[in-house]
């Protein structure tokens, strides 16, 4: 009888209270400065809804004015974590009177690790132990193979070209700055020309197009020099800064290449719209062109104006490929692995959402 | 030691960044802004030593008459004239040491700095970027040859895709009935640059990625040490 | 690069550039066919309910202009046109300059239109991605002040909005980094907020694959022609309309340059087989 009573006091209770519902609650994976409001009100008369939240000073702010009966709302504004904040739901109809009033707290939370990257994390710590794996059995002496990357197998033959030519070689970082981990891939390879440009006794001009990439670009042919016993030959002009901004500074590397005729052009790093303009005057001045990015949407203009490039994630392992120090090609064999991971993955993914099954796709999706 | 301190930096900031993504702390969060302000901080004095190098190389070149000289004179004065109307008259939005040159603004309509921004720099601007438009075109001719089975399916894809984004390649096969539409040319170009296109993209995206990845492993491990100059 | 012999680049220069300046001088008015990348945007503007807020980030320079000034020009006639609230902002120093030329053209165009009420222009703001991850908790910490000064809460376009939340979606006029990338990362797929926008020409293939189908990009325009195929929807054709005949005629001379570089190639083939023998 007692069970048969609670089941009737629930079943009614379900309709009475159970339409309309007004929570607060803490925003999940974050540092505790936003509450998420729900709210959900199911009344026929319901024409507007106004959300107010009480300040700890006891002011009142309203954050939302809306005609939706459901909706959520962020408030990530002045929130202190640990602090208890008051929100208020006023219902009103089509007079502007109140209707209905829900009252709700929360409390913002501190939470130590975002559960929303899990899968990323997952990612970073499988390529880090694959690559860090390689890199030790490349250092205890085990033989890898590296296949032949032409476009850094011919910087030989262009500065031996520039040299019996007697005419300068250029090289382009780039256009955006150190930040970018292009713009250090291509000073990293700027390093290993420097010193062939040393040891032939060729001139080499490093336009930049940022005040960073100059300090930079400076020490690292200096080093090189140094490195390649010929510190006298270093000539501290031959790194200049030319201009922030980017038509600008293609303005002026075009007048370099018109002006010097460079035997070889180097353009290695980030690029954008002024790829082509770079290489097809390049080619029109007759050098030999080498050039390599990371950006998509330049690559083809490149292949299509120059006479080797680097796409990609080669222009990456360039350092490493012309170092040819083990435990650096070991990394490179890291990354191959990741790439076969991410090969079977894919797969594993297409098949399964073939068959509708949604648990790789929402495990991988970041929100 | 001057090696080793640069790399205990690159080490630590490296891997508080990463884990910085993963912790929601505020503490964590701030890391990442606060670096980034940095770099912004140490750009900006590094613009000095940019504009003293721009200066500097070309001075020499004008003073010891170097080939093509007077070109170097026209970069010296173009630098010299927009940073003292900069500084003198300010911008649109600031002023300058000399207030904000009312009369020039009454004459000019504009200030100064603002005037050859609109009407010198954006042009030339503009002008260096049309360029792109005579380079593809010369581009173009010598890329799509024929020479092997990879090249006839660059050129008949380009062609098509080309084709297909102007008003004569709708015109073209616009006459086709309804079963026969996918070979409507801009449906073809669309469907070339949305799979095929976008596969290879991302391909390139990926494998970069990892690469990415791998480069900023090895510089944070401290292997890559050629960034900070020799080996 | 190939040694055979081919034609002098100059002519080519020259060729291109009469087939560029005279359809810009005598308007042919080659028809426009819509792609469904534009028409995606298209739609995401027409089924925005009216008094909805909306973000344009002008994220391009005097550089790129040409290309996208004019979808620019036109999303944001649009938007107001359908009484679509729009706040601009920039993740381009310059940006602001280029939003504040299509500024200067509504107050001719649409004096009925109020700054402030209708329209509000934030400004740029340095940080690219971090920027934008900031927007999405609050508005008023990154943007405190409008462009001219006058704070965000005394700006009756900006009353309730705080964040991406009080956003009906964001559309980003992209030129590089940071640009749509940094919308679609963090706008999209960390805060769930519609994104689209235009991009010049040669970064399209780039950006193509964000719209997929989770739809981290709701469309795409895509360079001149994207601006040309919206000015087309809405009626209203403009530069970019009379931009496209030149457009047209510069993709097929460029097509008759490909095909005279192959018979040039093949008969110089021939002719090196014939002194071979």
């Amino acid at each position: 009888m007692k069970k048969t009573i609670l089941l009737i006091f629930l079943s009614f209770s379900f309709f009475l209270f159970a339409e309309s519902t007004f929570t607060v609650m803490d925003a999940p994976n974050d540092d505790g400065s936003a509450l998420i409001i729900n709210w959900n009100i199911d009344h026929p008369d319901l024409v507007k809804i106004v959300l107010q939240k009480e300040k700890a000073n006891g002011e009142i702010v309203v954050l939302v004015e809306t005609d939706q009966q459901f909706g959520k709302y962020v408030d990530g504004e002045s929130v202190t974590a640990g602090t208890e904040y008051g929100y208020q739901l006023y219902a009103f109809d089509s007079a502007d009177q109140q209707i209905a009033k829900y009252e709700g707290f929360g409390t913002a939370k501190v939470q130590w690790f975002n559960t929303n990257k899990i899968s990323l994390l997952f990612m970073v710590v499988v390529l880090t132990a694959a690559i860090v794996y390689f890199i030790f059995s490349a250092k205890s002496g085990k033989e890898l193979y590296i296949r032949k990357i032409s476009g850094l197998e011919s910087m030989d033959e262009s500065v031996g070209r520039a040299t019996e030519m007697g005419k300068p070689i250029l090289f382009v970082p780039g256009i955006l700055d150190l930040n970018d981990m292009q713009t250090i891939a291509g000073l990293t390879i700027l390093g290993h020309l420097a010193v062939k440009t040393a040891q032939y006794d060729t001139k080499l001009i490093v336009p930049v197009c940022r005040s960073m990439v100059l300090s930079t670009a400076k020490e690292i042919v200096k080093e090189s020099y140094l490195k390649a016993g010929r510190p006298d030959a270093y000539d501290p002009d031959s790194v200049f800064y030319l201009t922030d901004d980017q038509f600008g500074f293609v303005a002026g590397v075009d007048g370099i290449i018109v002006r010097e005729k460079p035997a070889a052009n180097f353009y290695l790093g980030a690029f954008y719209a002024e790829s082509l303009i770079l290489a097809e005057t390049g080619f029109a001045s007759g050098a030999i062109q080498t050039a390599g990015t990371a950006m998509p949407s330049q690559l083809p203009f490149f292949v299509a104006a120059c006479d080797y490039t680097l796409i990609g994630e080669e222009l990456f392992a360039a350092s490493a490929y012309l170092s040819k120090e083990p435990h650096q090609l070991g990394s490179l064999k890291g990354q191959d692995l990741g790439k076969a991971i991410f090969v079977i993955v894919l797969t594993a993914g297409i098949i399964m959402e073939i068959f509708g099954i949604h648990f790789l796709k929402n495990f991988l999706t970041l929100h | 030691m001057k090696r080793q301190i640069p790399l205990i930096i690159t080490f630590l900031v490296g891997f508080i960044v990463i884990f910085s993504e993963f912790i929601p702390q505020r503490f964590f969060g701030q890391i990442s802004s606060t670096l980034e302000e940095w770099f912004l901080i140490i750009s900006g004095f590094a613009i000095i030593l940019g504009q003293l190098s721009l200066f500097k190389v070309n001075f020499l070149k004008i003073k010891f008459k170097q080939p093509n000289w007077p070109y170097y004179i026209v970069t010296l004065i173009s630098f010299v004239v927009m940073v003292g109307f900069g500084a003198f008259w300010g911008t649109e939005t600031s002023s300058g040491f000399l207030g904000d040159g009312a009369k020039i603004v009454a004459t000019l309509g504009d200030k100064p700095f603002d005037y050859l921004f609109h009407n010198v720099y954006q042009h030339l601007s503009a002008t260096m970027f049309s360029l792109l438009a005579f380079f593809i075109a010369s581009a173009a001719y010598r890329a799509f040859i024929a020479r092997n089975v990879e090249s006839n399916l660059l050129l008949i894809a380009a062609v098509l895709v080309m084709l297909g984004n102007t008003s004569l390649g709708s015109a073209l096969t616009g006459w086709l009935p309804e079963s026969l539409k996918f070979l409507h040319l801009p449906r073809i170009s669309e469907f070339i640059m949305k799979y095929p296109n976008t596969a290879g993209q991302r391909a390139i995206m990926i494998g970069a990625g990892l690469g990415l990845i791998g480069s900023s492993l090895r510089i944070i491990l401290g292997i890559e040490r050629s960034y900070l100059g020799g080996k | 690069m190939s040694a055979h012999k081919q034609i002098d680049r100059r002519w080519i220069f020259l060729l291109i550039f009469i087939c560029v300046a005279l359809p810009l001088i005598f308007v042919i008015g080659l028809p426009i066919e819509t792609t469904e990348n534009s028409r995606l945007v298209y739609d995401l503007v027409q089924n925005t309910p009216p008094g909805s807020k909306v973000i344009l980030s002008f994220d391009y320079d005097p550089g790129s202009k040409p290309e996208l000034h004019p979808m620019a020009t036109a999303v944001m006639k649009n938007c107001l046109e359908r009484n679509v609230k729009v706040i601009i902002t920039a993740l381009w120093p310059m940006g602001v300059q280029m939003a504040e030329e299509i500024h200067e053209e509504l107050k001719t165009e649409y004096p009925q239109m109020e700054y402030g009420v209708d329209y509000v222009n934030l400004g740029f703001k340095a940080g690219g991605m971090v920027t934008v991850q900031a927007m999405g908790k609050s508005f008023r910490t990154i943007f405190p002040t409008d462009l001219n000064g006058t704070s965000i809460n005394e700006l009756p376009i900006m009353n309730g909005v705080k964040n991406f939340d009080n956003i009906a979606f964001v559309c980003s006029f992209s030129a590089g980094d940071p640009g749509i990338k940094q919308w679609v990362q963090i706008t999209h797929d960390t805060f769930g907020k519609p994104v689209t926008g235009g991009v010049t020409g040669v970064s399209a293939p780039a950006v193509l694959p964000y719209v997929n189908e989770q739809q981290q990009l709701t469309g795409l325009l895509a360079g001149l022609k994207g601006a040309a195929e919206y000015e087309f929807m809405v009626k209203k054709p403009g530069t970019a309309t009379s931009g496209m005949d030149a457009q047209s005629i510069a993709h097929l001379l460029i097509i008759i340059f490909i095909a005279i570089g192959n018979i040039n190639y093949w008969r110089n083939k021939k002719k090196e087989a014939k002194g071979g023998e």
